[in-house]
């Protein structure tokens, strides 16, 4: 059974189609790649996915149910969705770090905050760094440790490479490679970037709110 | 009593409005019509208010009390419902709000004894309770509007981290109930020394002893902030869920 499937959704906004027919499977450790155009759908159908939108028609099966069927807030801790350019919360790293124990009423481990910081080339005392001293590299990687400290199923991943530096974007990349290796963890990542994409277990390639190529790939992304 | 009030003197002080007349004109404010219009406004109102309440309170019924605090609320639920710039529920929020802070601080005020059942004394102080609190209301619609609209991917975020929405507008209803509050708050910080409140003055200016209208103005003061804190806790807690579906989607 795959984790994720995806039948005939779509999705329109003001009577104006965004999404059409868009049809696809996951399956659990997946690395899936989504490219196209700005303004083709990408990003909705992610936040379709995260339940963050509602669709108009079709299916989306997570774990062969229905996701309407599962308790919005729930499946949201187990399907997480990354913003392209995130906001974050209140004033200092900590204030981010500590949210996702928050939501879950318990108390803050700040071992495996400073361990996810370290991996990605962050020093310990970040931890008390304010937000507003922060690049935006370091605001994209805090974004990402506060969606991945509870090890979600699935990732969503929108662009969150795209406004980076080459430095940034490899250290995102190879966090996520070493994640990849060490979990689980499934991946939908929207990417302008080829040789992103091209590393990917399946890509989809949407155009105009429609899937126009579909390929599965050999690749040693896991490895 | 010292009052020297009469309709003539009271006609001689238009000459205060005319000032407020004559610097709309020289600065061309544009703002001499809407003076006169609201001067008339508020005194049509007053004198029509005054004959009812001598009348009602003539009366004296608890029937009537209790008629007259119920649509002096409602009034206010009313006003308070429309600065919500159509956040659904509106009426309901602002009608639950603003009776529950209504009878709550009532209650308290007539079993402590500060005040009796009559009309005289319940009527003025429902007033004072309605317009506090449908001031604060319409302040936490304001806010939560402007913070929803400004936060709205800070809580797309925490939505999709698998927050309650009630986790992700959190600090958006801390906000909201300290600014509905704050009004409130700095203007007791400041009684007495930069403004003596009205009730005071008048009673002050009726007669009474400063020592008892101070006892009166204390009791008001608790009361202006017990009524903020309710009616901005209760309306800013039942309006934050209109901002979201039953998916726990944000609407905004």
């Amino acid at each position: 059974m795959a984790l994720l499937e995806i039948k005939q959704l779509s999705f329109e906004s003001e009577g104006k189609k965004i999404l059409a027919d868009i049809q696809f499977t996951v399956e659990s450790g997946e690395f899936v790649s989504i490219t196209g155009p700005s303004g083709s759908g990408k990003s909705t159908l992610l936040k379709i996915i995260a339940t963050i939108l509602s669709k108009t028609n079709g299916e989306l099966l997570y774990n062969g149910r229905s996701i309407e069927q599962y308790d919005p807030i729930e499946y949201r801790k187990e399907v997480s969705y990354c913003f392209q350019s995130p906001v974050l919360f209140g004033d200092t790293v900590r204030d981010n770090l500590s949210f996702p124990y928050e939501i879950r009423q318990m108390a803050f481990d700040q071992q495996k905050a400073t361990d996810y910081l370290g991996m990605v080339g962050l020093p310990e005392d970040y931890l008390d760094k304010p937000i507003n001293a922060l690049s935006g590299g370091e605001k994209q990687r805090i974004a990402l440790i506060r969606n991945v400290l509870f090890q979600p199923k699935i990732l969503l991943l929108d662009e969150v490479t795209s406004a980076l530096d080459e430095e940034n974007r490899q250290i995102i990349w190879h966090w996520l490679q070493e994640m990849r290796s060490t979990t689980e963890m499934t991946i939908l990542m929207i990417s302008h970037n080829e040789a992103e994409a091209a590393l990917a277990d399946k890509r989809i390639r949407i155009v105009d709110g429609k899937i126009v190529h579909k390929e599965e790939l050999q690749n040693e992304f896991a490895n | 009593m010292n009052l020297q009030i009469s309709p003539t003197t009271i006609a001689l002080s238009f000459a205060l409005v005319l000032v407020g007349v004559f610097i709309s004109y020289k600065e061309q404010l544009g703002t001499a019509k809407e003076i006169l219009y609201s001067i008339t406004r508020a005194v049509i109102q007053l004198v029509a208010v005054g004959y009812i309440l001598t009348y009602l309170f003539g009366i004296d019924s608890p029937l009537v009390t209790i008629g007259l605090v119920f649509v002096m609320s409602f009034n206010a639920a009313w006003n308070a419902h429309k600065r919500s710039n159509q956040i659904p529920n509106s009426l309901k929020i602002s009608i639950i709000a603003i009776f529950s802070t209504v009878i709550l601080t009532l209650t308290v005020l007539v079993l402590s004894g500060s005040i009796k059942f009559t009309p005289s004394q319940i009527v003025p102080i429902s007033g004072m309770i309605c317009g506090t609190a449908m001031t604060t209301i319409g302040l936490c619609y304001r806010n939560l509007n402007t913070l929803f609209r400004d936060q709205r991917q800070q809580i797309l975020e925490k939505l999709s981290l698998g927050a309650t929405p009630n986790q992700a507008s959190r600090s958006i209803l801390r906000e909201t109930i300290k600014s509905g509050m704050q009004p409130s708050l700095d203007s007791a910080k400041t009684i007495g020394i930069v403004t003596l409140p009205g009730m005071m003055s008048g009673l002050i200016f009726a007669g009474t002893v400063p020592t008892t209208a101070i006892m009166y103005q204390i009791m008001v003061t608790f009361m202006v902030v017990a009524t903020t804190s309710l009616s901005s806790y209760i309306a800013s807690f039942l309006a934050y869920r209109s901002f979201f579906n039953d998916r726990q989607q944000f609407l905004g």
